[in-house]
């Protein structure tokens, strides 16, 4: 596997009239991994992926996919990419076999191929029985396994999954995460874009988070936790008055200031773990007269790095015309 | 996953670029045609409309509308009819041109290393067979009406090619429309408020000589008018705008045939620039 980066992109900027959609985005991937983009909606993830697979011109900034410039070279680019976005991009009329060997065919495979491939296609992501059905039949995630497909027919070095996941049931996301998973074992470099945290923590082996158009925070899923501190403190208080007195009290244990009067009757405090931390937060607490109803040690979460980074969480829905705006834009 | 890959013998990639252009309007045009044999209602505006249109005008409107010069109605209506039956898959062209655009199917054709010219021209292909079809139909219920082609099989052939060509031409008009519209839904509004002036206001189904003065110019004018007018004439049919001085009506088969080019030199390549630009 050479140096290569399988996707690339310095300073992307990207405009729909006085709205910045992407303002200076920067990204590497390195080939054969799984990048999560994560984000809220509106952030910018569908306006990179396309820019990426060549349906938008960025305004400023380049990017490559495996070398080619998406500018430059569009069509050198869209013979190593695949892309399946948020909404199946299928014939509703065709068969599930008819739309597969269609793509197959759009995507410089023979006919006799682009058969075969749809078969094996069909087979790997459980679609054999409904192969001859047409798609309007199908069930949401039936839709997406089969668009999937779609996008790997020609066996693509780089694959862009737009919210794969978006809006399906537990059982067909957990499929689709199964289906991922092989993809990646096969060597494909996966760019995915989610507003689940758990999704980009179970998936990617590298993480950006996304927010107002440009990369915020970049790493391993441990390394974003890891900047936080690693461990979270809750303290459940039996009276909320007593907040600012308990976080007076524990400043010794956190690593970084908690004010009291942010907190109402639940602390959340960033903390380095150790051995008898529990007991000596009590015993502090005790000495300082404040009486702890509930007290627990947790692991940093994603959601935590959402929070701090972002100041919201990342799956607070936006309006959801932003979101539609951020597809039909 | 899968350990299988793809061997230099499964790809297209040596192909030459107009061969693989003529490889992927096939597979398109195919699946537009598989669509209407899975769904054969899809087909009732060139099939089903047309019959009804024409036994509506030849029995109930027809004994009222008088031809100036004499002639049978029912031998007038056919040429008029032709060339409604054709504009009138336009709305049908931008509502499917919208719906490709709407589920992203435009997206991911755009994202294939395909023929960027394949998807709007296996489109268009593909609405000139149901125009083909429609052609047909209209000529066999006005042969049961009673309309006859007496200018001989030259004519008649020239007559079809003109309507062909006129309704090619409004294919690519129907591709703007379906790249500027946001829904199916308004698509075929729009197609509803553009068409139906552009048929009724001709001489497609009534003469322009019983029209007020003001809007005889207009209909003269009217590109549904020189092909009816041209239809009539080739067709040996009752022809009363041929005693009309407007130029489109003094030559209407030329009239048809600059029509439709003006029509292709301006929609065709400003789909394709639409069809290249927009990301819906």
């Amino acid at each position: 596997m050479s140096d290569t980066p399988a996707v690339e992109a310095e300073g992307l900027i990207k405009n729909y009239g006085k709205t910045r959609a992407l303002n200076g985005l920067d990204l590497s991937v390195a080939q054969g991994t799984v990048y999560g983009l994560l984000g809220p909606n509106g952030a910018g993830k569908t306006t990179a992926v396309r820019v990426l697979a060549t349906l938008l011109r960025a305004d400023g900034g380049r990017a490559r996919v495996l070398g080619h410039d998406v500018a430059a070279q569009p069509a050198a680019v869209r013979r190593t990419i695949g892309l399946t976005g948020q909404y199946a991009a299928l014939d509703e009329y065709l068969t599930g076999r008819s739309n597969l060997i269609m793509i197959g065919q759009l995507s410089r495979l023979t006919g006799k191929a682009a058969r075969r491939r749809a078969d094996e296609l069909l087979e790997q992501f459980d679609l054999t029985e409904a192969a001859s059905r047409a798609v309007k039949t199908y069930s949401g995630g039936m839709r997406r396994r089969l668009d999937l497909a779609a996008s790997l027919i020609g066996h693509p070095a780089v694959l862009f999954l737009d919210e794969p996941t978006t809006g399906l049931d537990p059982s067909a996301r957990a499929l689709m995460w199964d289906i991922v998973r092989k993809l990646v074992a096969d060597g494909t470099t996966l760019l995915l874009t989610t507003q689940y945290l758990d999704e980009a923590d179970q998936l990617a082996s590298r993480i950006a988070v996304v927010n107002g158009g440009k990369v915020i925070a970049e790493g391993t899923p441990s390394d974003l936790k890891a900047s936080l501190g690693g461990q979270r403190l809750l303290i459940t208080l039996a009276e909320e008055s007593d907040a600012a007195t308990a976080a007076e009290a524990l400043r010794p244990f956190t690593t970084r200031r908690v004010r009291g009067s942010d907190c109402g009757q639940v602390l959340d405090l960033p903390v380095t773990a150790v051995d008898g931390l529990a007991t000596e937060v009590v015993r502090a607490l005790d000495a300082a007269g404040v009486k702890v109803s509930d007290i627990a040690v947790r692991s940093a979460s994603l959601d935590d790095v959402f929070l701090t980074l972002t100041g919201h969480k990342a799956e607070e829905e936006a309006p959801k015309d932003t979101d539609k705006k951020e597809v039909a834009a | 996953m899968t350990a299988a890959t793809l061997s230099p013998a499964d790809l297209t990639a040596d192909r030459s670029p107009f061969a693989q252009f003529l490889g992927d309007v096939w597979v398109l045009t195919k699946r537009s045609l598989a669509r209407i044999r899975r769904e054969p209602e899809t087909l009732s505006d060139v099939t089903i409309q047309p019959v009804m249109f024409v036994l509506m005008f030849a029995y109930v409107f027809g004994g009222a509308i008088g031809i100036p010069g004499g002639g049978s109605y029912h031998s007038y209506l056919i040429g008029g009819m032709l060339g409604m039956s054709l504009a009138q898959t336009a709305p049908g062209t931008a509502v499917a041109v919208v719906s490709d655009m709407e589920t992203g199917l435009i997206d991911r054709f755009r994202s294939l290393p395909m023929s960027r010219a394949a998807v709007l021209t296996a489109r268009t292909l593909a609405d000139l067979l149901t125009q083909v079809i429609g052609a047909a139909v209209v000529a066999l219920v006005g042969l049961a009406i009673g309309w006859r082609i007496t200018g001989g099989a030259g004519g008649a052939i020239e007559a079809f090619a003109l309507a062909l060509l006129f309704g090619y031409a409004f294919t690519w008009a129907g591709v703007c429309l379906g790249m500027v519209l946001r829904s199916p839904e308004v698509a075929q509004q729009a197609g509803f408020i553009i068409f139906l002036p552009l048929t009724f206001i001709s001489s497609a189904f009534v003469p322009t000589q019983g029209m007020p003065g003001w809007l005889q110019p207009v209909a003269e004018w009217n590109p549904m008018s020189s092909l009816a007018a041209a239809c009539r004439q080739l067709f040996g049919n009752p022809n009363p705008a041929s005693a009309v001085h407007a130029w489109p009506e003094q030559h209407p088969e030329l009239a048809v045939i600059c029509w439709a080019a003006a029509m292709l030199v301006v929609f065709a390549p400003l789909a394709v620039h639409l069809y290249r630009t927009k990301a819906h």
